[in-house]
């Protein structure tokens, strides 16, 4: 191709936009399976966690798992999505190894949820997706390919899933990416689901469609699936788009399908033949009577969510004056966000708001979240085994009183995650408070100065620079434990005793 | 002493009396099974060590207590559709050949309870779908009154186990008049009690909103007593309900002929149609003008839906049938035809194995029941089936608001030769005409035999005749009531026995 017919078809699309909608599933942390009385738990060994009812067996008949209902519609709720007081359980049928029954129980023509919405935020522009529906399905079981043979292992067999359906609002694989990390948030704080994208407990598949700018009509779609982190959904949406402009700009047709996105290779390689030709057969659900839900469960659901990670962000953008960035990583995980919250606390409560606020989501981003990564791969300590909130806020303390500096801080903390033990406790065992005694330290200073007769006529004769050679002779000497506001005091008044 | 021709209650004053042991009455069985079944095929297999072990445990309970239930000690034949624990369960069918059941049956655990005697698993057609016992895929039950004839069906085993006196009762399934049908042409009493008064939880499923679990009995007693001992909520079938659980026996024990003035029976005009038996109208005739001399007061009535009833019918159980059947895919248990493991693909396992495995009305059904949900016929189909399912259930409730209680033929014809029907599906199909719309209306019927009509093929025999008692959802102890009185009046067990 030469460079003008480059040009031309790089022009040409950009004549056209994306439409994109996605299919997220969401496994539930429920303590049992959907419709049986199995543990709901992952990494056990294969078909452990299985009965009658998940395994398929002739007689066996599913029985709605209550807790499952409720985290379904906690999930539609914090989506804004209206709940249907009366949803109907249907069967959906297809042969596959991993599917015991033949059928998947799921919900099709009367979901538990439907028409809502979530508000995004992409590059700075903020856009309302519309959620088609949520309802409550049933997890597959796996297969396990071993050379020639196949193995199917049951335990995820029956796991409590919503599938949430957006609109096809979204018009850029960033968008996408905003909609499915401000949805998995969500899940994730309510406790909801553990968004694990790698472990499959959170999957998305996408519909991509392009039209040329202005047109109404929707161009037929291809659907992407086996996208297993976000930067696969990007990339493979991305090329997906760029796949379909060039095709329809080569004169080519999109024909609906199914697409595999191999992160390899970074393509999208349609699934061919069987997968199109599905009819699911939908009917409802015979063994399993109306799902009725009344106000009250409803209500009591309501209350039991908890601030959103979105309001959050506009919270502490408002009250504490934090930046968009600080707010962005202090609600990431729920866990740092209600961490966060209790430090505030602690701060007014017990310590008259001492510590300014931003000072504290410092030390939180900067340091605590620095050295929670750094000990990642100490064994002994456990993700998420924060330091209590009063131990964290004293280092804190220790700190902004100068009782020791910054650096040290930095080691206690460390210290405190490794052993569990208070800051006071650190720095008295390991002799680390600064020195700030005046006598001490001018003594210390003098030693230096006899010690480094030439270098000290050199800063009096004018070589100012010399002076951060003592500062640092002083911290050497003291272990880097001496304040270093007072080391620049007495060196300084010092200096200029000899100088006069 | 021959006490394999007793009944139930019989049995159990017996016992009560220790006059005899369970031991000495589950040999009786043992011997005339050993002599009798040969001829008849009632059974598919029996494990007499079980039911002599289960008789001595019965022993120890009743020698212990003076008061123990009606079951206890007495030999029961299950048909082959109920999961034991251990048993293995076919279906009669050769895709369900090699299973062993991992559990019980609810309705299974609770004749357990009660130590009744597992004498053994009856014949049926496979997967119940039929309406003669022909289309088992092991053996041809004969009708113990002529053995060139068929004993209806499904649970055609179970209705001649009990008519030939190779047990003392049985539990069946009936979902379009597979207890009630059989019963009639074999000459004892048969009820499909309301639905989700029996779990269906270990019961091989046919059609999940029809099939319902009942008791095929030599008196309405027996019936009254086998009921009680299985009826209830359970946990594990989401479609049972929570009912006060009656004292039917004692109800069934004060049924009094005079209780008959002022009841009044409906006589539906579409049940009197073309293509009943004129004999059979005559016999039922009888009846009717023993109520009303009973002082029952006799009321005309129209279900006028219930021409639809078998198409209706047709449509639901096959489309449901379609989807349970899908487990039987020779992946996990039963059959799986790859002997030769020369199969390419995991499609041609699953052909195989549903080829060979499946029977051809099976087949045949499953087929029916995959186009009527299929895309696009959903609507025409299985949509306006289940409106007409919703007129019939209205039609008997209308009914119900004028009358107590509904009487008709259980069959339109008394047993029919072995191999007539099999090549004309549709005949075959007509033959559960007067039990079909019960099923789609969830209500109760019992099947009471009232009488004999000559048999045409065999000199100075004679072939039962069925009357059919329809009675208001959950209302079994009025139908019980009702066929004991006319039981006492018509003296059945007394006048006819099968002549093998
Ligand atoms: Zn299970």
């Amino acid at each position: 191709m030469n460079n003008n017919n480059y040009n031309e078809l790089h022009d040409a699309s950009h004549s056209f936009e994306a439409v994109i909608g996605l299919e997220v599933h969401s496994q539930l942390l429920t303590k049992t399976k959907m419709f049986c009385s199995c543990q709901n738990i992952f990494g056990k060994e294969p078909n452990s966690m299985v009965c009658p009812v998940c395994l398929g067996l002739p007689g066996a008949l599913p029985v709605i798992n209550f807790e499952g209902v409720r985290l379904a519609v906690k999930a539609a709720l914090a989506l804004n999505i209206n709940i249907n007081k009366k949803s109907l359980f249907a069967r959906k049928n297809y042969f596959y190894p991993d599917l015991p029954k033949g059928y998947q129980i799921s919900q099709y023509l009367d979901p538990v949820s439907s028409n809502g919405y979530l508000n995004i935020e992409t590059d700075g522009v903020e856009k309302r997706i519309r959620i088609n529906r949520l309802h409550i399905e049933e997890d597959a079981g796996k297969l396990i390919h071993i050379g020639s043979e196949s193995y199917v292992d049951l335990n995820r067999a029956g796991t409590p899933l919503v599938e949430i359906v957006s609109e096809p609002d979204m018009s850029s694989a960033k968008e996408a990416v905003s909609y499915l990390k401000e949805l998995r948030d969500i899940l994730v704080y309510q406790g909801i689901s553990d968004g694990n994208m790698e472990e499959g407990s959170f999957r998305c598949d996408a519909n991509v469609s392009v039209r040329r700018k202005g047109d109404e009509k929707l161009g037929t779609r291809a659907e992407i699936k086996n996208v297993n982190s976000f930067k696969f959904v990007e990339k493979a949406i991305d090329y997906e788009i760029g796949r379909q402009i060039d095709l329809i700009l080569s004169g080519g047709n999109i024909i609906q399908e199914t697409r595999l996105y191999d992160s390899k290779e970074n393509v999208t390689r349609s699934m061919r033949g069987k997968e199109e030709a599905h009819d699911y057969r939908y009917f409802e659900e015979p063994d399993l009577p109306p799902l009725i839900l009344d106000e009250e469960f409803i209500e009591k659901v309501k209350n039991s969510i908890s601030e959103l990670p979105q309001s959050k962000r506009k919270r502490y953008a408002d009250e504490y004056a934090l930046t968009s960035y600080d707010c962005e990583v202090l609600t990431q995980d729920k866990n740092i966000a209600y961490y966060f919250e209790d430090l505030i606390k602690v701060n007014a409560v017990n310590n008259k708001g001492k510590v300014e606020i931003k000072k504290i989501a410092n030390w939180v981003i900067n340091d605590l979240l620095f050295a929670l990564k750094g000990i990642e791969n100490q064994p002994a300590l456990k993700k998420g085994n924060m330091p209590e909130q009063e131990d964290f806020f004293n280092l804190i303390l220790e700190v902004e009183t100068g009782n020791i500096n910054k650096n040290t801080g930095k080691i206690v903390l460390t210290e405190m995650l490794l052993t569990g033990k208070k800051p006071a406790d650190i720095i008295k065992e390991k002799n680390l408070a600064q020195v700030s005694d005046e006598k001490g330290l001018e003594g210390i200073i003098k030693q230096i100065f006899d010690e480094n007769s030439k270098e000290l006529t050199d800063l009096i004769s004018g070589k100012d620079k010399l002076f951060g050679f003592f500062v640092g002779e002083v911290m050497k000497k003291t272990k880097g434990k001496a304040n270093p506001k007072k080391v620049n005091e007495i060196l300084k008044n010092f200096i200029e005793e000899k100088k006069n | 002493m021959d006490l394999s021709n007793l009944t139930i209650h019989q049995i159990n004053d017996l016992l009560k009396c220790r006059e005899v042991k369970s031991v000495d009455i589950t040999d009786s069985y043992i011997k005339r099974i050993k002599e009798i079944d040969p001829i008849i095929s009632a059974y598919l297999y029996n494990d007499f060590e079980e039911a002599l072990s289960n008789a001595e445990d019965a022993d120890k309970i009743i020698q212990k207590n003076s008061d123990f239930p009606y079951l206890t000690g007495v030999p029961l034949s299950i048909k082959d559709i109920f999961l034991i624990k251990g048993k293995r369960t076919t279906c009669a069918s050769k895709i369900l050949d090699n299973f062993i059941s991992p559990y019980d049956a609810t309705v299974i655990k609770r004749l357990k309870k009660n130590n009744y005697v597992f004498i053994g698993k009856t014949n049926m057609d496979e997967f119940a779908m039929g309406s003669s016992t022909e289309n088992s895929a092991y053996k041809i039950t004969k009708n113990p009154y002529d053995l060139n004839r068929v004993p209806g069906g499904s649970s055609g085993g179970s209705a001649a186990s009990v008519s030939a006196d190779l047990c003392a009762g049985s539990f069946g399934t009936d979902t379009g008049g597979s207890i009630r049908q059989p019963a009639s042409l074999c000459g004892v009493v048969g009820l499909k009690p309301t639905y989700g008064l029996i779990s269906r939880y270990g019961i091989i499923a046919f059609s999940s909103s029809l099939d319902q679990a009942g008791v095929i009995a030599n008196d309405v007693l027996d019936a009254a007593i086998m009921l009680k001992a299985a009826v209830g909520f359970d946990e594990k079938d989401q479609t049972t309900r929570k009912l006060e659980i009656k004292n039917y026996p004692e109800i069934v024990k004060k049924a009094d002929k005079l209780t008959m003035k002022g009841l009044k029976v409906g006589i539906p005009v579409e049940f009197f149609s073309e293509g009943l038996d004129p004999k059979i109208y005559l016999k039922i005739m009888e009846i009717k003008d023993l109520l009303k001399g009973l002082g029952a007061s006799i009321v005309d009535i129209s279900l006028p839906d219930t021409k639809y009833s078998v198409a209706a019918y047709y449509v639901i159980a096959t489309s449901e049938a379609s989807s349970n059947l899908e487990r039987y895919d020779g992946i996990r248990f039963g059959s799986r035809f790859n002997e030769d493991k020369n199969l390419q693909s995991l499609d041609e396992l699953y052909k195989k194995s549903r080829e060979l495995g499946f029977g051809k009305e099976v087949k045949r059904r499953i087929i029916l029941g995959t186009f009527a949900l299929s895309a696009g016929y959903y609507d025409a189909y299985y949509k306006k089936a289940s409106l007409v399912r919703k007129l019939i259930i209205k039609n008997y409730k209308d009914s119900f608001n004028n009358v107590d209680i509904i009487l008709g033929p259980t069959s339109p014809t008394p047993a029919f030769l072995i191999g007539e029907k099999m090549s004309d599906p549709l005949s075959m199909y007509l033959s559960d005409i007067y039990t079909i719309s019960i099923n789609l209306a969830y209500l109760p019927a019992l099947s009471l035999p009232i009488g004999a009509v000559e048999n045409p093929t065999k000199k100075g025999g004679v072939l039962p005749v069925g009357l059919q008692l329809i009675s208001p959802w959950a209302t079994e102890e009025r139908l019980l009531s009702v066929a004991k009185v006319i039981e006492d009046e018509v003296k059945f067990r007394e006048k006819y026995t099968p002549v093998m």
